[in-house]
């Protein structure tokens, strides 16, 4: 039975499509585009830049509104929620991982990663404490007080990866985690995404043009020209890829 | 989230203090020109309000302020006093001579000529010596401002004796009294030795002091003065008020300062919000973040309001804590008195300071609204 619910379909898009702007200036984005993802799965969005990666996941992520089509995610038509209830269903289901990482610099890494927890109304004492243990699962024990200008790339990116699951959310969301980064730095953001991030009751999706990670999605959607071209789903061991990885 | 809103502004030391000398200089610049504005406008009518033993002020009908008022004839003075509802009236002389000190130097010097018998509008608190010893041959007392512009470095001493048109003068006295517009030394004498100490004129009496029956208002006085005698009757406030209405409208004084106090509010406006809309445009991505993880506009703008009330409120206590330290340090400087922070200034610019920073936070707060938190996506 769980194992049933846990295979559902996490965020569900029927033909969706975006348009940014009109007249002669109108922009297709996205057309058309059906696409399912579910839970306890990696899925990578591949594809050339203005393909519509981008576009698909803010959609996804409840961050813009599709010109047509629905979307579910979560069970929750995002189309239906405005404002308010929008803001905080993305609050308290969606983690967010970053390309440049978005942290705050003025916090330390406990701080920045207990943001989520501190949004959903914990007193800040506790936040810190929650950050400091998923910190120390992703391996920044020893760097919980420095700030972000005093972390590498790769550090800065496991703290922006610990914020995002600090408050356990449904889905997780990454865009080009691994664009900022070298290619040892991405492998290790990568295997900690694998390891820490991918769980039976929850979703993945990581937009790249990083064909060094392809390897870690369990299902592969190539996108052109804001229309899905292919779906390729990946049956190899997990745990292989990652130990071949490293 | 407040203190996620206050480390963010904290965090970049230089910009936070950026933004507190922004606020702090506005403050200062206002603040102190406001309070020297005022103390100066004070300062013309500073006389008027010396004057505490007589609420009524009665001059000739065409007088703008207290420094230029024609002679009246003796007669005027029994009219005001048959006047119905005046309980009493005294002469008074105000003018200004030139006294030639013992050295030989001179200085111009502001006369009060006071009524014989009752001394009406003596100074109400003596330094040094006793408002009695007026009543003495040539007896004058001297302000302390005064006295110091007199016998500059000198220690206080009464005895002293000096020239008032050519006449003897003795100093019986000094005196608290508040600064005059021009910063002359300000004498008291009884009437009848100011009209040895005026160069000859027809006419001395300057002003007619009046106080009003029990149960009758002054302005109801006032009006029953001027219609009987043709003469112009101002309770002390009127008074005071038509005095610096004249500076006001008649000099420069209010076009300058008024000038610099704008400034203070421009470029302290500027500075402001120039750099608290930098600090929000360099936030605008950790903003946009924010919003992507699920902070509402509410929480946003209040915490933006709250960087900008903390910046509004450091800066303005800093730029008061600097004005009050300027006017502390003035304090003691003759030519100075009567300058000190009034509580209009501290209210005025508070008032101004939260105007900077609601317009400041406006701009910040727009662009944080129209921001699409689908911007962290883009690299």
């Amino acid at each position: 039975m769980s194992l049933e619910l846990d295979r559902s379909p996490a965020v569900v898009c029927r033909g969706v499509t975006k348009e940014f702007g009109s007249g002669d200036t109108k922009t297709v984005a996205l057309s058309g585009v059906d696409l399912d993802v579910r839970y306890g799965e990696t899925t990578l969005l591949v594809g050339p830049s203005g393909c519509g990666k981008t576009t698909l996941i803010s959609i996804i992520a409840g961050l813009l509104y599709p010109t047509s089509g629905e979307i579910s995610v979560l069970g929750q038509d995002l189309v239906r929620l405005r404002n308010g209830k929008l803001v905080n269903f993305r609050a308290q289901n969606i983690g967010f991982v970053f390309q440049q990482y978005n942290l705050l610099p003025a916090l330390t890494a406990a701080e920045n990663a207990a943001v989520p927890l501190v949004i959903a109304g914990e007193y800040r004492g506790r936040a810190v404490g929650a950050a400091k243990e998923i910190l120390a699962e992703v391996g920044l024990e020893p760097r919980m007080n420095a700030y972000p200008t005093q972390l590498s790339g790769g550090q800065q990116q496991r703290v922006a990866i610990a914020r995002a699951l600090i408050h356990r959310p449904k889905l997780l969301v990454c865009d080009e985690p691994t664009a900022a980064l070298d290619a040892h730095s991405g492998q290790t953001v990568m295997r900690l995404l694998k390891r820490v991030a991918v769980q039976p009751d929850r979703a993945v999706i990581i937009v790249t043009h990083d064909s060094r990670v392809y390897r870690f999605g369990d299902r592969i959607v190539s996108m052109s020209d804001g229309r899905i071209e292919s779906v390729e789903e990946q049956v190899v061991d997990q745990e292989e890829a990652v130990a071949a990885s490293g | 989230m407040n203190w996620i809103a206050l480390r963010m502004l904290m965090g970049d030391r230089a910009k936070y203090f950026g933004l507190i000398f922004g606020v702090s200089f506005a403050t200062l610049l206002m603040t102190q020109q406001v309070s020297i504005f005022m103390g100066i406008l004070t300062r013309t009518a500073s006389q008027v309000l010396d004057v505490r033993d007589a609420e009524i002020w009665v001059m000739d009908n065409k007088v703008r302020f207290i420094d230029e008022a024609p002679a009246l004839p003796d007669t005027d003075l029994y009219r005001v006093r048959g006047v119905p509802g005046v309980q009493w009236a005294v002469r008074m002389y105000k003018g200004q001579v030139t006294a030639r000190l013992a050295d030989g130097n001179f200085r111009a010097v502001v006369l009060f000529g006071l009524d014989d018998s009752t001394l009406v509008g003596a100074p109400q608190e003596m330094v040094l010596g006793s408002l009695a010893d007026l009543r003495r041959p040539d007896a004058v007392i001297i302000d302390k401002a005064g006295y110091e512009y007199m016998w500059p470095g000198q220690p206080h001493e009464l005895g002293r004796e000096f020239q008032l048109n050519d006449r003897r003068a003795v100093l019986v006295g000094i005196c608290k009294a508040r600064p005059p517009f021009t910063t002359l030394p300000i004498l008291y004498t009884r009437y009848s030795s100011a009209s040895g100490f005026v160069p000859r004129e027809r006419n001395l009496m300057t002003y007619i002091l009046a106080h009003p029956e029990a149960g009758l208002s002054d302005a109801e006085v006032c009006r029953r003065i001027e219609e009987q005698t043709g003469l112009m009757a101002l309770t002390q406030r009127q008074f005071f008020w038509k005095t610096i209405n004249y500076f006001l409208g008649s000099t420069g004084i209010p076009v300058n300062f008024g000038i610099t106090i704008a400034l203070g509010f421009i470029v302290g406006a500027a500075i402001t919000g120039q750099t608290f809309y930098l600090f929000t445009l360099e936030n605008l991505k950790q903003f946009g973040a924010l919003k992507a993880m699920g902070v509402s506009n509410a929480r946003l703008i209040g915490m933006i309001l709250l960087q900008a009330v903390i910046v509004g409120l450091v800066g303005y206590g800093v730029g008061i804590g600097l004005t009050a330290a300027f006017f502390e340090s003035t304090s003691g400087i003759t030519h100075l008195a009567g300058l000190a922070m009034t509580p209009l200034a501290f209210g005025g610019v508070g008032a101004a300071v939260m105007l900077i920073i609601v317009i400041t936070s406006l701009l910040s707060i727009r662009k944080v609204l129209v921001l699409e938190p689908a911007v962290v996506f883009r690299g």
